[in-house]
């Protein structure tokens, strides 16, 4: 198992009078090699919880826990857990900064202690793991366009291997093409090594394409944790607090409303196509 | 004659060396036509990279054409003695809400526009009034913006821009930053001020799902218009839609899989009730 979180809570300004409970008593299991989706609507502590596990918040109360070990013990290296633990905030491609794409891409491993030529090697792999052309490879990083320097961006971080990648919303703003491409990148490196991937998303279809396991997030607390298929399930719950489930698991119930025999459990396009195809004995 | 009229429009980006020699030219715009009618509710599709922000950028005579024309409104914005007519005539709402709200106090923020054109105090709080009930953020006229949550800021931005009474609004990716709720809000209140007050709305996303409602919508590609029409004729196109990197809303994509399977289901299917439809007619 790689994280235990025990009765974790995290307050912004505690003990002032803009005190704010940003996490209240969760309690988590995360498994090695587990591809997880963290949904919740803005400010429902999802950003909060992924940056506990690699140590940039510290719990205010409860403890955690990274392969056995109590991250705040003070013996224990967060130096250490933050090169297992890559993180891929929000627009990463605005920190970006060094003179070229691959330079850049270099700036991790080189900090986690490898010699350099191992930091070429792990630079030349990440890039071409993310399928950014060669001929950018020592170009600046602010000639790319935005998709390129997104993709450049997750090359540095996944040129540390961290055992465990949390990605931040990796997708916003890009195009539709460009969004598939990074998720299908993410996922065909999770597929590759095992890592364990954290996915926080606003995009519910997405989230259903991609993820083993959906962590919901209100109001600082795990409110649902299965399958896509078992927490789509509850979508009027997840209305009420500004989610929803994917168009299509809506036009499953829709259609078993509508006095067909379908299973509501579909949350993706492929799923609904099976399951439509079934009713009508096409398959 | 169409409230923004684009012929032959081009737009070069030309970077420079040190000496100012000429180094390179990007073509954004490549002769571009396009005609918008007033009180239409038009959206911009295409990739990063296609010229959409370069294109809504020129309506407000942020950057003006290399060649060709474009009229907003009876002015043309190559003529820098229009460029403030124009910027009150045609509002701008960009991607990202805290780089674009300034004062401390929301209903300030909204009086800013309308102030900054001279327009007398009384008439500036009628103007604020309309404008933040006509988006549902009245309410919270005395709150501070950075208490609000993304949707609400960008619902204070669009209220800024709808204070100074502009024939046309122009969104570039307002909702990219923001969750589901959120998207949603935006979208509403857009809806709103297009048909109840008339206001011409141009719309650039990379969300299909927000298309689906507009009334004409143009796909743009290395800086031309390569399709339009109405959503469901450009929703029937799947698979040229994925040449320009775009896709289709979840729903038309189902209907679109599940006619090359075989089912007779007619091609451009928006929503959820025309699917089933189509599905009960099978059986």
């Amino acid at each position: 198992m790689s994280f235990i979180l025990d009765k974790v809570s995290h307050r912004y300004s505690q003990g002032t009078a803009y005190e704010i409970t940003a996490l209240d008593n969760v309690n988590l299991k995360i498994n090695d090699g587990e591809f997880i989706g963290i949904i919740g609507h803005t400010g429902s502590g999802k950003s909060t919880l992924v940056q506990h596990l690699n140590g940039l918040l510290k719990a205010t109360e409860g403890a955690i826990y990274y392969n056995g070990q109590d991250i705040y013990d003070k013996d224990y290296d967060l130096r250490d857990l933050r090169t297992q633990v890559g993180m891929v905030f929000q627009y990463p491609e605005h920190q970006l900064f060094e003179e070229t794409v691959f330079a850049d891409v270099c700036f991790g491993p080189k900090n986690q202690g490898l010699p350099e030529k191992d930091c070429t090697l792990r630079a030349f792999e990440a890039l071409r793991s993310v399928g950014l052309p060669e001929k950018y490879y020592y170009a600046s990083p602010f000639e790319l366009s935005g998709g390129q320097k997104r993709r450049a961006a997750i090359a540095g971080v996944l040129a540390m291997k961290p055992a465990v990648l949390i990605l931040d919303e990796p997708t916003a703003g890009l195009d539709p093409k460009g969004r598939d491409e990074i998720l299908d990148l993410i996922a065909e490196t999770h597929a590759h090594y095992g890592n364990t991937v954290i996915l926080v998303s606003h995009s519910m279809e997405d989230v259903a394409k991609y993820v083993d396991r959906i962590i919901v997030m209100n109001q600082g607390s795990v409110m649902l944790d299965g399958a896509p298929r078992d927490v789509f399930h509850h979508y009027k719950e997840l209305e009420e607090i500004g989610l929803a489930a994917p168009q299509v698991t809506y036009l499953m119930h829709e259609m078993r409303e509508a006095g067909m025999d379908v299973s509501t459990e579909p949350t993706t396009v492929d799923e609904a196509k099976d399951a439509i195809l079934r009713m009508l004995g096409r398959k | 004659m169409g409230i923004v009229e684009a012929k032959n429009l081009v737009h070069e980006y030309i970077t420079r060396d040190e000496e100012g020699n000429v180094e390179g030219i990007q073509v954004a715009l490549d002769h571009l036509d396009l005609s918008v009618k007033p009180g239409q509710f038009i959206a911009v599709l295409g990739h990063n990279g296609s010229g959409k922000s370069t294109f809504a950028k020129h309506i407000n005579a942020l950057l003006t054409p290399t060649e060709g024309t474009l009229i907003v409104d009876g002015l043309d914005v190559s003529d820098e003695n229009h460029v403030y007519d124009i910027r009150q005539r045609a509002g701008m709402v960009f991607q990202n809400p805290d780089n674009q709200i300034i004062a401390s106090v929301v209903q300030e923020d909204v009086g800013f526009g309308p102030e900054n054109l001279g327009v007398p105090t009384e008439q500036i709080w009628e103007r604020v009034e309309q404008s933040l009930k006509s988006v549902g953020m009245w309410k919270y006229r005395e709150h501070s913006p950075n208490k609000l949550s993304g949707g609400q800021k960008q619902r204070v931005a669009i209220a800024g821009v709808m204070a100074m009474e502009p024939k046309c609004i122009i969104l570039d990716e307002p909702t990219a930053m923001l969750d589901p709720d959120g998207r949603k809000e935006v979208l509403h209140a857009v809806h709103k001020l297009n048909k109840e007050k008339g206001v011409t709305i141009i719309l650039i996303t990379h969300y299909m799902e927000e298309v689906v409602d507009a009334d004409y919508v143009y796909v743009m590609d290395q800086g031309k218009v390569v399709m339009e029409g109405n959503p469901r004729g450009i929703f029937s196109q799947v698979d040229a839609l994925q040449e320009h990197r775009l896709d289709v809303p979840q729903i038309t994509a189902l209907a679109h899989e599940l006619k090359n399977s075989g089912l007779p289901i007619p091609d451009g299917i928006l929503t959820r009730q025309e699917l089933i439809e189509a599905l009960a007619k099978i059986k």
